[in-house]
């Protein structure tokens, strides 16, 4: 079973890593670092769920990361909830958003789908701008004494950290055991002929929207997760067009279908992205390179990195 | 022998044209019901109602006594109905062990993976793709296509099996295995109905024949009745007089 | 004439530039079933050309169209082979992104160049007046503009040779290269025409309003409404879904905050999209 599959280990070995490398050392800019990846691959895997997986390229996904931000951060600051039951709040609440949105829109195919992701995208975002218990177009911000019960802003950014790592290493499981189970494979039905799957028995408006609201909710906890550390969240960043891009970009770098792929492709990007943002001459060059890149992928190398290794067998069994 | 599907006064209608007229039909248990009639006639369409994928306009379909008018085709599937496509509908980037799998898992059985597994090895076995399990559904050849579309039926263990077209694109050797395997299929308890053109084959391996042309149903009996029935010889050539004159002409 | 009347014609007027602009996307869309996401991009360099071009010159905005359609035609050209061409046979989801990535890196040097800041092209025309209310002469200009551009597209795609030869490609395709149009030719003057289309409804714009290299995403995001609206591939219908839109924005400022508007207009996005898959007129194919 799960247990037999060598990525199995290699998830936990790589979340124990993340966990353990920068707090032995008290590594803070490791830490930095590594959130940003591990926020990355949480994106990358969970909507590898609908696009690889599944088949339905979802360019809104980052919705659901912007919600959980919102929900989590209003339910910590607006109402004193504690840190993790309003995180698990915000991913429940933004996974039955997603069931009852997924419902209404899974009836499209194709790019009909992607282009009413980003119709549901702006949408939440127009509509979060102008919602005043949510700060409307100036967002909300949280006061330090949110920190206190996790010990002191210092702690706390440690243990978000660890949180964010720990829905990291989930999120890997997650697809794991999705791509194992027979769920999983009427998804991958659903991918290759949604007509004939149906034929064959698969419930396909059902299997849309439970995987749908599952890809949203690792993503919603690891938004509440993070806004709460940045300390504030604002409709322009928390639902930015470009960032959901850039996860779709992600995975097809990686090898779309691929559970190491999504977090390949994630990693490799996450570096180039922190490289060129740091370059003050090329911070908007990184849109350019990320949409250079995205061409190329496109044109040339459709199935990706992890995806042109499946040619090789014994790497393929390693490598999910 | 009681009948494991029937058909009462069934239509189906696409804006101006109706393809399926009126239509009643029954097939016996572990009966082979060979439908035949030409082109645009209605065949597929009304596999596609029987099936699930159109809901008919009128009319009222039963599948072992039960009401499965206008029911979606996975509700189907699982009530123990499976079909092929005419043009073959393999999961292209999947192997053929995984397109049979997914047949046992989503069939009338709904079994879990392990189970499934086992059964589609034993269904591969069964029609001679055992070798290919492991190949990519999209790199058969067409005769491999379609005879995985049967696999991924029988996976299903179903209790009715629509074949359509499953003997087109075939060579006479083909032919001749696959009417083999769906005469063995029948053996199993498998009821079957059968669209197919290659007339000789459909005409031994049937029971019984239907006749469709402009969705009404012209003819019904067994298969060497119906061959000389003038409505379906006119069907078929245009006129009856032309028939005859061949015969002559022999 | 009350207010929310006065409201309504100027969103009218201002509508005649939404429905060129989604005229182009609807083309592209129609004729080659590519949902080009380089749209934005495309207005946003309209803008820009008319902007550049203006200040340099010092002649009539108008007058400057005529070079921006070119350039956008050109433009479009280049896009189309690299990014669209390879493309095209594989699913549409392939080219929603070939055609993205291509946005991302012109709005990328577009903002490396011009940054965000407002640009503005200083140009009046007087208006008309009628009792209360000035109709600016600038949205009623525009909106003629608008008008005889997508008439002059009318009667090429209806009395020129390569107009119903687009037709035909937009038909069925196959059948136009049966009867020898040669495809790869007829897609790249439609997919120039598209982006000629997009750019010199933003040359429009910037007579209009201030703007910034990221203004040309409000209006994509305005031409997809219409588009989806109107149905494909019939331009026609998108300069009168546009003029619709324009008129149902016209009926509501009066009475909601402006940046509602943004959030109606998703929301009729996705509404449309879910119940009226053939768009409100019906569509082609």
């Amino acid at each position: 079973m799960i247990l037999k599959r060598p990525f199995f280990w290699i998830t936990m070995a790589v979340t124990a890593a993340f966990m353990l490398l920068p707090w032995r050392g008290n590594n803070v800019e490791m830490r930095e670092t590594l959130i940003l990846i591990a926020v990355a691959i949480i994106l990358a895997s969970n909507l590898n769920l609908m696009i690889g997986y599944t088949g339905y390229v979802n360019f809104g996904n980052i919705v659901f990361f912007g919600l959980g931000g919102y929900a989590g951060l209003y339910l910590v600051t607006g109402r004193g909830w504690p840190l993790i039951g309003a995180a698990l709040a915000a991913g429940v609440a933004v996974s039955i958003f997603a069931l009852l949105l997924g419902l209404a829109i899974l009836r499209l195919r194709g790019a009909y789908f992607a282009l009413a992701t980003i119709g549901v995208l702006e949408a939440v975002r127009a509509f979060v701008s102008n919602f005043e218990p949510w700060g409307r177009s100036a967002g909300m911000y949280v006061t330090f004494d949110v920190y206190q019960p996790l010990g002191g802003p210092m702690k706390a950014l440690w243990t978000t950290y660890f949180l964010v790592t720990g829905v990291m290493g989930l999120s890997l499981l997650l697809s794991l055991g999705i791509k194992t189970s027979k769920f999983g494979l009427g998804l991958f039905a659903i991918r290759e002929n949604e007509d004939a799957a149906v034929v064959l028995g698969v419930n396909t408006a059902l299997y849309k929207a439970i995987v749908y609201s599952a890809s949203a909710f690792l993503p919603a906890v690891a938004g509440a997760l993070i806004f709460f550390k940045n300390g504030m969240i604002e409709p322009e960043q928390a639902f930015d067009l470009t960032l959901s891009i850039e996860a779709i970009v992600m995975i097809m770098l990686g090898g779309q279908g691929t559970v190491a792929g999504s977090a390949v492709g994630a990693g490799l990007y996450e570096q180039l992205r922190g490289y060129l943002l740091t370059q003050p001459t090329l911070s908007n060059f990184h849109l350019v390179i990320a949409g250079a890149l995205l061409l190329i992928i496109v044109l040339f190398a459709p199935l990706g990195l992890i995806g042109w290794t499946h040619r090789w067998r014994p790497m393929r069994r390693m490598l999910e | 022998m009681s009948a494991i599907l029937q058909g009462r006064d069934v239509s189906k209608r696409f804006g101006g044209l109706l393809a399926v007229s009126e239509l009643s039909f029954e097939v016996g248990q572990g009966e082979i019901l060979g439908l035949i009639g030409p082109n645009g006639a209605g065949k597929t369409t009304l596999f596609n109602v029987i099936n699930g994928v159109y809901k008919p306009n009128t009319g009222e379909i039963t599948l072992a006594g039960r009401n499965i008018t206008g029911s979606p085709p996975n509700k189907l599937a699982h009530l123990g109905l499976a079909r092929t496509h005419q043009i073959p509908q393999p999961l292209n980037e999947m192997t053929v062990l995984d397109n049979v799998i997914a047949g046992a898992c989503f069939g009338r059985e709904y079994l879990r993976l392990l189970p499934a597994e086992k059964v589609a090895l034993e269904t591969l076995q069964y029609v001679g793709l055992a070798e290919r399990s492991h190949v990519l559904a999209k790199h058969l050849t067409l005769p491999g296509k379609k005879r995985l579309e049967v696999a991924r039926a029988l996976a299903a263990k179903p209790k009715l099996l629509l074949l359509d077209e499953v003997l087109a694109g075939l060579n006479p050797t083909e032919v001749g295995q696959m009417v083999e395997l769906i005469r063995d299929i029948r053996k199993q308890g498998v009821s079957i109905i059968i669209i197919e053109h290659l007339m000789h084959a459909i005409m031994t391996v049937s029971d019984r024949v239907m006749v469709l042309n402009f969705g009404m149903k012209i003819a019904e009996g067994r298969p060497d009745e119906v061959v000389r029935d003038p409505a379906v010889v006119e069907a078929y050539l245009g006129s009856a007089d032309i028939a005859d004159q061949l015969r002559e002409g022999q | 004439m009350s207010g929310v009347l006065a409201s309504i014609i100027d969103g009218v007027l201002v509508g005649a530039v939404y429905g060129l602009a989604a005229m182009g996307l609807s083309l592209i869309w129609g004729v080659m079933d590519v949902i080009n996401l380089t749209h934005g991009a495309m207005i946003a360099l309209g803008m820009f050309g008319v902007y550049l071009l203006f200040t340099s010159l010092h002649v009539m905005p108008y007058l400057l169209l005529l070079p921006v359609l070119a350039g956008g035609f050109l433009v479009g050209v280049v896009i189309y082979w690299i990014a669209v061409h390879r493309v095209l046979g594989r699913s549409q989801l392939a080219t929603l992104l070939s055609t993205f990535a291509v946005n991302m890196m012109v709005i990328g040097i577009g903002t490396t160049l011009w940054s965000t800041s407002p640009y503005n092209v200083n140009y009046s025309i007087p208006g008309i007046t009628m009792g209360r209310y000035t109709f600016t002469g600038n949205h009623i200009a525009a909106a003629v503009a608008a008008v005889v551009i997508a008439a002059c597209l009318q009667l090429f795609l209806y009395r020129t040779r390569l107009g119903k030869a687009i037709r035909a490609v937009t038909d069925n395709r196959d059948a136009a290269e049966l009867m020898g149009i040669s495809a790869a030719a007829v897609l790249t003057v439609a997919f120039g025409i598209g982006i000629a289309l997009a750019a010199a409804s933003g040359g429009l714009v910037a007579t209009l309003f201030p703007f910034t290299i990221l203004s040309g995403g409000v209006y994509e995001l305005k031409s997809f409404v219409v588009t989806v609206l109107a149905g494909l591939g019939k331009p026609a219908g998108a300069l009168v879904a546009g003029v619709l839109l324009g008129l149902l924005e016209g009926a509501i400022t009066p009475f909601i905050a402006v940046s509602w508007i943004p959030a109606i207009e998703f929301g009729l996005f996705v509404a449309v999209l879910v119940l009226f898959p053939r768009g409100l007129f019906g569509r082609t194919g």
